[in-house]
């Protein structure tokens, strides 16, 4: 059964003035455990299919069901909620909370569910552990290097348990070391607890680790192919 | 919402140096408009302090009518009724009964004319502090004593020393001529020129006796423990009391004090709401930037999952956290000057002083240190940040996520 179902999904930019469509009837599914590399090239729509499935933007048409539910209704209040508990999200710039330390940003979205302080806590250290970020806890964001702020970034993502993650270009800012640290962790984590992840990327190592590689251009999807690894 | 609290306290401080520069200001404003309201509240309260111990009290029993026609024929017997009224009344420290009329004084080729005052010498004491104020011979001693108190001003007017007589003429009570001799017993000095110029002071035996009017007084001058229940004490006196006596409270009857105060008062406040104009800016331009900056950290929370009307929260507990840092700085930094001055005020001289002399008040310019003024300058400050803190609530509140993650 499908995690998620878009179907028709269109988005127009400036509709008034010069109209931009940046998605153009896009239909996909996406299954549990996924591994997918969304790519195409700058423009084609990546980022805001993306947008789209975490309920960061409306469309212009068409539907995002996630179980059945379709988000592109769901009222703002709702939608928060919506995005707490479903879906992790990774950045191309990390985006981490500058103030709080490595072990702050990690348990700021399950404080944000009200999880007990015993379950934040082993969650947190158990993330970080797999992350291999356990002596960093106690760090703010600004003293890691860019590979470590975004194993952070994941383990923050994963914290709330989600039913799926979305990363938007999050090798981009990474050198090959760190780029392939990070997508062996994220592969493990898809292999051993069947965690979905959908990427936008234009990154070779991304799509080599894919299991399944959607192309896009102009708004639409022109190719979508399960690889074998 | 320890979270929420510890997320703004942090983002307070990581742009120290802005954040330093803007308590600041907030605190400069804020110490400035404690002393500038200290300082008039203080001098009012010297004012409203002269007028109610020299003159009236707080609150006045006379005999109706007395107040529009002051003369002697409107003076009155006290009765067992009266006092039981008054000393019914916890609020009521002190019951100063007078004897007050004019005269001519008049010794050798000079003449004046002055206020004569029959007092009780404990109880006047005890209202201003007459017995402190002599400077040459000795006070009274019981409300028969013999003998006049006359001020230096006026003893040098009429070339006077102690021991020497003093003529008074007047009418008395129901056309009575009012004539006497009075040594000098006592010269006195108040801060006031006109009460040393113009006063006289005998016991009020004395005084009932010259203006032919025994047991009689014109009014009983009355303090109070807690002036802030003064309309209330009134009401009971008068409640008390038949429509034979008239009560009535200071401002009443210091029209032109009350007039004085209200126009300067007027004036104070709008410095101070210059001055608040101006904390609001620089609060406002903090929390501007503060926003400006942290437009995508924003987009990012709210992306996670922090509702809005979090994220407004942490915003408007980082308003607060400079308007009350600045508050609280701002009143410990000005607190010491102020006690200083309170205890030690600022003595004028020259024509400044001569003008508060000319409206019959110590010319001394002493602090308040009512803690309303503190409390009071921390509830403005608070409304003003958290006006200041709107302009971020509504942009959290309006943003869009896609478009400001882009950026």
């Amino acid at each position: 059964m499908a995690v998620i179902e878009i179907s028709s999904l269109t988005k127009t930019y400036n509709e008034t003035t010069v109209p931009v469509h940046a998605l153009n009837g896009v239909d996909l599914q996406f299954e549990k455990g996924e591994f997918t590399a969304i790519v195409g090239p700058s423009g084609c729509g990546k980022t805001t299919l993306l947008n789209m499935m975490g309920g960061l933007d409306a469309p212009s048409s068409g539907e995002v069901l996630v179980e059945n539910e379709d988000i592109t209704r769901m009222k703002a209040g709702p939608l928060v909620e919506y995005r707490l508990n479903n879906i992790g999200f990774i950045f191309q710039s990390y985006n981490l909370i500058p103030v709080l330390t490595v072990e702050e940003n990690v348990q700021f979205i399950m404080e944000l569910q009200h999880r007990n302080k015993k379950e934040v806590r082993d969650r947190v250290d158990h993330l970080l552990q797999v992350m291999g970020i356990s002596d960093k806890k106690t760090v703010r964001p600004k003293f890691l290097s860019g590979g470590q702020q975004q194993r952070v970034a994941v383990a923050r993502a994963l914290a709330s348990k989600p039913k799926f993650i979305l990363a938007d270009e999050p090798t981009a800012n990474l050198d090959s070391k760190s780029t392939d640290t990070l997508l062996d962790l994220m592969a493990e984590l898809n292999e051993q607890e069947q965690m979905t992840f959908i990427f936008s990327t234009h990154d070779q190592r991304v799509m080599d680790k894919a299991k399944r590689i959607i192309t896009m251009e102009d708004g639409k999807v022109i190719s979508d192919v399960k690889v074998s690894n | 919402m320890m979270q929420l609290i510890k997320l703004a306290w942090r983002n307070l401080w990581r742009s120290r140096r802005r954040t330093l520069i803007t308590l600041a200001s907030v605190l400069m404003a804020v110490a400035l408009a404690i002393a500038i309201r200290s300082l008039q509240i203080g001098v009012y309260g010297n004012m409203i302090g002269n007028a109610v111990r020299f003159s009236t009290g707080y609150i006045q029993i006379h005999a109706a009518g007395y107040y529009d026609d002051q003369s002697i024929n409107n003076s009155f017997v006290s009765d067992d009724n009266l006092q039981s009224v008054i000393d019914a009344q916890q609020n009521i420290s002190l019951a100063v009964p007078r004897l007050e009329s004019f005269a001519l004084a008049s010794s050798g080729q000079h003449t004046k004319g002055v206020g004569v005052m029959g007092i009780h010498p404990d109880a006047e004491s005890e209202m201003n502090n007459l017995n402190e104020k002599i400077v040459q011979g000795t006070y009274f001693k019981t409300d028969s004593d013999t003998g006049i108190l006359i001020g230096d001003g006026l003893a040098d007017y009429l070339k006077l020393n102690l021991g020497d007589t003093l003529v008074l003429l007047g009418q008395g009570f129901q056309g009575a001529t009012a004539a006497g001799k009075f040594p000098i017993r006592a010269i006195f000095h108040f801060p006031l020129e006109e009460i040393n110029n113009t006063l006289v002071y005998l016991s009020l035996g004395e005084a009932q006796t010259l203006f032919a009017a025994q047991n009689r007084l014109t009014s009983y001058s009355i303090m109070l423990n807690d002036p802030k229940k003064m309309d209330r004490t009134r009401n009971h006196l008068q409640a008390g009391l038949d429509e034979r006596w008239e009560v009535m409270e200071w401002p009443a009857m210091n029209k032109a004090l009350v007039q004085e105060i209200q126009g300067d008062n007027a004036g104070g406040l709008i410095m101070l709401g210059i001055l608040y104009m101006v904390v609001a800016f620089g609060v406002f331009g903090t929390i501007l930037m503060m926003t400006m900056e942290r437009k995508k950290e924003f987009a990012v929370m709210v992306a996670i999952g922090l509702k809005p009307t979090k994220l407004s929260l942490i915003v408007i507990l980082e308003t607060i956290f400079i308007g009350m840092l600045g508050v609280i700085a701002g009143a410990v930094l000005i607190l010491p000057v102020l006690i200083y001055l309170h205890w030690n005020p600022i003595t004028l001289t020259g024509a400044a002083a001569q003008a508060y002399q000319e409206y019959g008040i110590e010319p001394i310019l002493p602090t308040s240190l009512d803690p309303a003024l503190f409390i009071n300058q921390g509830i403005l400050v608070l409304i003003i940040t958290c006006i200041s803190g709107l302009y971020p609530i509504l942009y959290v509140n309006r943003f869009k996520i896609a478009e400001t993650l882009k950026i």
